[in-house]
Formats: structure tokens, C-alpha cells, sequence
């Protein structure tokens, strides 16, 4: 157990260290580490193995809820905290549901989990489930990921036939089965009460909440729902410990994320690097700054479903407070860097398009308004728009966002409400010289 | 043809679930795998391993955008056209292997060969542009790398493997500081190869 930060030891391995430690991705370069024996030589369900033998459930729950872990799919919710949500006692079995369901735009990250270190994820659903008393997890598998979810079915396989998910883990006396499920096609899946119904074969409708998953879930039953990465830094957790973990990060985001970094950057990928790291850090000393030297124009900085910020913010760090104090949301982790070049109205129409596509029509203000506001930011996009226009398009939103089932109704108005709260000089030049101010359609008068 | 052994690996999926019905999903996979894309024989063996009704089936696949409900081609192209792909040039792939395939977004090429479609996001924005031949991925793909796609399903290789460009090896040198970035953190590409 690691007394200091320079003296991070696990397993015989020192972690890399610095400003910039690699926690949940610290083995991914290692060739062949997607294979049980290769993970295993990496200290590879090491974690399990101690959180089995030396930790009780709920002293896990207990850590977990120290080391301040705050889900990694969106939310930013306490994973600790949503697992004390469990009703002590319930009539009907409780479920674990691990979302990999990746499809917020900007966001890769699940995905490299999946595809280039599937038993981390593995193990951290075993670790998850133990914490909560489950005794059958799910793996949600987004249907598009086809060679991700091959690789975590044989991750499974290859867990099951090593003794670490069954019956009686080593001889631990805990059971569990682990079911991989497949999407197939549909953004509103990775809500998580889409999701279960998704999983329990139907169409990808959210429910009405309350009542939670937690209290009741997937077959009726109470139900924790996690992010991949969210399980994937369980191991990491318990090998640390929580007090070791919550050295990274900040005050109140605790720890490291991968930070997907894409859009005019110069070397855009996923970045693994303590909350609260400086946007100007991650976008310039890592990503190599904006693409061919041009001028940094807007950052989406958590997924598309997150408001714009602007040049002026790049010194936000990257943690859930900061980033929502300048107007935005850390989301997803995601990162999308857009150049001096783009034009907003474009760009917003294209992610506008997105929940167009996506919206899954049970709750009206979604179906229908989504389609109006595409045909809206199309007219303004095409200089065909009037002034006007900007009022209607926040009139929408308004009745869309908080008004609706599910979170993708908010999501689908974000980019829209902060643009023309940002670049409404923008907007305006396309109705004044029907076209664009900068890219391939500019026109100047 | 749905088979007996097909019918069989259906119910064995099923039983994995607390409920039959939740095997739906992996069933209709199952079933356009087999078959190409989803037939009405499909739809009532994927009826009988859930035990859900055929209009509920119906109401399952028409919900999910992945299950083709009339044939498709040989190769699925599916190109990302979602905002990260979008700002590094999507639009130009895809206007490009329209007038290369001779056909619009949506349609299948006449030979049967080729399918042609958009889709949203692929979690491939790192590498972007990104597309997919039968749910494999191709990623930072320009025009010119399109084309040698082309040429490669031409003469009949898959594109298994090529995916997965990621780039590990961002700079997690120790104590370097804000100025860690490296020609390493250029250079760490694994996992997939150029066309």
C-alpha cells in the first residue's frame, strides 16, 4: 500500500508517476494484455483476488464511497453513494448493469477499454458486483462495437473457465454469472432506464423515474447501473486503496479519467489524466494544440450534449465543478476542439441532426421539437433564416429541456442555447448575408 | 435458412436471461447473421425463443437501426457522420464514395456489391474519420485511403483488424510536466494498421 505518492507500488509494479499518472490504462501498451494470462502477469485480478480474501462487501462499498469515484458515463453521480441507494432487503434479486453502450459524440474511450483491455472491465464488474451483494451482472454492449463485444465475451469466457465468475469464486463462497447483451443500434440505450428495457428485449424506451433503478430495476428488481469506466477503476481503487486514489484529482473530483480528445487538434486520442488538470494542458501540451497552427475558436468540453465554451476558458481545469462554473459540463469526458474556421451554425446543425436521429419519440416536446430545430438551424445554415429565428429556436429548447422523460431532451438543447448565447453575431451574419461568416460557405454581405 | 442448429444457439442464448425475452437483441443478431438481413422466417424463430408475439418482434426490430429489414450488400459501408467526424472531414469521404459506388447514401450499388450508409458516432472520434465495412472499422480515412479500400473489398480482403488506432502512448513520462508531450505521443499508434 502506497504511504505517498512517489512510492506507488502495486503488485511489485511501480505506477507511473508525475503530474500525469496512468491509473486505469497504466498496462494498455502491453501487448497481448486483452489475454487472461498477460493480465494476470500484469497483477491482472490481483484486485479481485484481495477484495475477495480481506475486504467484506460492504467495507468495500465503504471504500469505494471514500475514494469519492463519481460515475464516468455522464452524470458525475457517487458511484458509492448511488450503490447505498440498494434497499437492505427486497423480494426480488438484484442486478448489476455495466453500460457500454458508448455513443455520446466526442466520446471513445469505453470502446479502447473494451477493445484493448476487456478483463480490467471484467474485473471491475466482478469487484461491483461483490460490493452490492449481485449475484448476475449484465455487460450492455453498444451492437455497433461488434469487435468490443467479441472481445469481452471472451474476456467472460475465459473468466468463467479460470474460476473467477461462477460458483464460488476462489473459494470465496460468492457467486456470480456474468451475461454479455448486445445493443443494436440506438443512442437512447446508454440512459440507463432505456438500457433496461433494451436489456430486457424491448424497445429502447426510458421509463418514468421514480422509482430508481436502485429500488426498482431490471426484472423489477433493485439495480445498479455503472459506466465501463466507472467499473474499470474499481480494480485500481483496491489496489490503491481510497486514501492512495483521492491524492489525484481534486477536492470534489476525485482521482483520474480518460479525457477524449478530438476535433482541430493536432494529435487527438484518449488521455488518462487526474481531475482537474487544466483544459489548456490536455488540449495543447497533449493534443499538440489546435490542427495546422489555426486559432482556437470553441470547446465542447464533455460530449456533444454539453454547452460551447469559449478561448477565454482554456485555463478551466477539468473537474465537475469547474467546468460547470464556466457554463458547461464535464459529461462524458469527451473534448471537442473546433478551429477559427468552423462555422458554429454548421457545426450545431450537424449535432443537431444527431438527436434528431436519436430521439426515440415516446415523449412529444423531444420527437417533434428536435425535427423543427434541425429544420430551423438548416434555414439559418443556408441563409435562408430570419432574426427572428434565434427567439424560436430558444423557444423550443425551452420546451424541450426538464419537460421530457430522459436526459436526451436537455442534451439535444445545449449546443443550441449556448451558441446563440456565444456567436449570436454569427447567427446573425447568416440572416443579414445569407451565408456563413467563416468555412466553405462564407459569404460577406 | 434459419436451421435447427440456429433455433437451437437461439434458446441457448435466451436461457442465459432471467426472462426468455431478453435474448431479443442477440437473437435478431443471430438472425441476420445467418441470413443476410432480417426475413420473416427469422422473425418467427426469434418469436419462438423468446416467446414474445410477432408484432412485438416486428416493434423490436423496427426501434433498433442495426436490423435490415430487406437485403443489403455484400458490403455494408457505414461512414460516421456525427460532429467528430464531421470537423475532420466525413463529408468529403462520403461524397466520394458516393460518386465512387455510383450510388446516394442509403441505397445499394445495382451488382449488389455495395451498401451504402451514414451512421451516428462510432466512438471512433480519435481517429477520425472513421467508417465501417460490416461493423469493422477503417479510421482516419481521406479520400485517397478510401480508395484503396475500395480496392482492397475489390479484391475480396477484409478490413478485420485495421481498426483500433489508438493512441496509448500519450506522454506518461515521469515528472516531465506540462511539457511531456513528446514525439512518442505522436508516434504510439497500436493495434491497427494503415490500408
Amino acid at each position: 500500500m502506497a504511504d505517498t505518492l512517489d512510492t506507488v507500488i502495486t503488485e511489485g509494479k511501480a505506477l507511473p508517476l508525475g503530474p500525469y499518472p496512468r491509473i486505469v490504462t497504466k498496462d494498455f501498451e502491453v501487448p497481448g494484455i486483452d489475454r487472461i494470462e498477460v493480465y494476470r502477469q500484469h497483477g491482472g485480478y490481483a484486485a479481485l483476488a484481495k477484495a475477495l480474501r480481506d475486504i467484506p462487501p460492504d467495507t468495500l462499498a465503504e471504500e469505494v464511497k471514500k475514494s469519492g469515484l463519481r460515475g464516468r458515463g455522464g452524470a458525475g453521480f457517487a458511484t458509492g453513494v448511488k450503490w447505498g441507494f440498494l434497499p437492505k432487503t427486497a423480494p426480488k434479486p438484484r442486478y448489476l448493469a455495466v453500460n457500454c453502450d458508448e455513443s455520446e459524440p466526442g466520446t471513445f474511450k469505453d470502446r479502447m477499454i473494451m477493445e484493448v483491455s476487456p478483463h480490467l472491465l471484467v474485473e471491475g464488474t466482478i469487484l461491483a458486483a461483490y460490493a452490492t451483494h449481485v449475484h448476475h451482472a449484465f455487460i450492455y454492449v453498444r451492437g455497433e462495437l461488434a469487435f468490443a463485444g467479441r472481445q469481452v465475451e471472451r474476456a467472460v469466457r475465459e473468466a468463467y473457465d479460470a474460476g473467477l465468475i461462477g460458483k464460488d469464486i476462489l473459494g470465496s463462497g460468492f457467486d456470480l454469472d456474468v451475461t454479455v447483451a448486445r445493443g443494436a443500434g440506438a443512442y437512447i440505450c446508454g440512459e440507463e432506464s432505456a438500457l433496461m428495457e433494451s436489456l430486457e428485449g424491448k424497445r429502447g424506451y426510458p421509463r418514468l423515474k421514480p422509482p430508481f433503478p436502485a429500488v426498482v430495476g431490471l426484472y423489477g428488481g433493485p439495480t445498479v447501473i455503472n459506466n465501463a469506466e466507472t467499473v474499470s477503476t474499481l480494480p485500481a481503487i483496491v489496489t490503491l486503496g481510497a486514501d492512495a486514489y483521492t491524492a489525484y484529482g481534486t477536492e470534489k473530483s476525485k482521482g483520474t479519467r480518460i479525457f477524449c480528445l478530438s476535433g482541430h487538434v493536432e494529435r487527438p486520442g484518449n488521455y488518462e489524466l487526474p481531475l482537474g488538470t487544466p483544459m489548456r494542458v490536455l488540449i495543447e501540451d497533449f493534443g499538440g494544440g489546435v490542427r495546422g497552427g489555426k486559432r482556437l475558436k470553441a470547446i465542447i468540453p464533455g460530449g456533444s450534449s454539453t454547452p460551447f465554451l469559449l478561448p477565454e476558458h482554456l485555463d478551466t481545469p477539468l473537474d465537475f465543478e469547474s467546468v460547470a462554473a464556466a457554463g458547461s459540463m464535464l459529461g462524458s469526458g469527451g473534448v471537442i476542439v473546433l478551429d477559427e474556421d468552423t462555422c458554429i451554425v454548421a457545426a450545431v446543425l450537424r449535432m443537431s441532426e444527431f438527436y434528431r436521429d436519436e430521439s426515440c419519440g415516446k415523449c412529444t416536446p423531444c420527437r417533434e421539437g428536435t425535427f423543427w430545430l434541425v429544420q430551423l438551424l438548416e434555414r439559418l445554415e443556408h441563409g435562408e433564416g430570419k432574426a427572428s429565428d434565434l427567439d424560436l429556436l430558444n423557444d423550443i429548447c425551452d420546451n424541450i429541456a426538464g419537460k421530457v422523460f430522459c436526459p436526451l431532451g436537455d442534451a439535444a438543447t445545449s449546443s443550441i442555447v449556448s451558441s446563440i448565447k456565444l456567436f449570436r453575431d454569427e447567427y446573425l451574419h447568416h440572416v443579414r448575408a445569407h451565408g456563413c461568416l467563416v468555412g466553405p460557405g462564407a459569404r460577406k454581405h | 435458412m434459419i436451421s435447427d442448429d440456429v433455433k437451437a444457439s437461439m434458446r441457448a442464448i435466451c436461457a442465459e436471461y432471467p426472462t426468455a425475452q431478453s435474448g431479443m437483441l442477440r437473437c435478431l443478431h443471430l438472425a441476420q447473421e445467418t441470413e443476410g438481413y432480417i426475413t420473416p422466417a427469422g422473425m418467427r424463430a426469434v418469436a419462438a425463443a423468446t416467446g414474445a408475439r410477432l408484432d412485438e418482434v416486428e416493434s423490436v426490430i423496427t426501434f433498433y437501426t442495426m436490423f435490415h429489414r430487406e437485403p443489403v450488400g455484400a458490403h455494408v459501408i457505414k461512414v460516421c457522420t456525427s460532429i467528430s467526424c464531421y470537423l475532420r472531414g466525413c463529408d468529403d469521404v462520403l461524397a466520394h464514395l458516393e460518386a465512387r459506388l455510383g450510388v446516394r447514401r442509403g441505397e445499394t450499388t445495382p451488382d449488389g456489391k455495395y451498401t451504402l450508409k451514414t451512421i451516428e458516432c462510432l466512438a471512433a472520434c480519435g481517429m477520425a474519420p472513421a467508417l465501417q465495412v460490416n461493423d469493422e472499422f477503417v479510421e482516419n480515412v481521406t479520400t485517397a485511403s478510401a480508395d484503396a479500400l475500395l480496392a482492397r473489398l475489390e479484391r475480396g480482403e477484409g478490413v478485420a483488424g485495421l481498426g483500433g488506432n489508438w493512441n496509448l502512448d500519450n506522454t506518461h513520462t515521469t515528472g516531465n510536466g506540462a511539457g511531456a508531450s513528446s514525439d512518442a505521443a505522436r508516434a504510439g499508434a497500436r493495434g491497427g494498421k494503415a490500408l
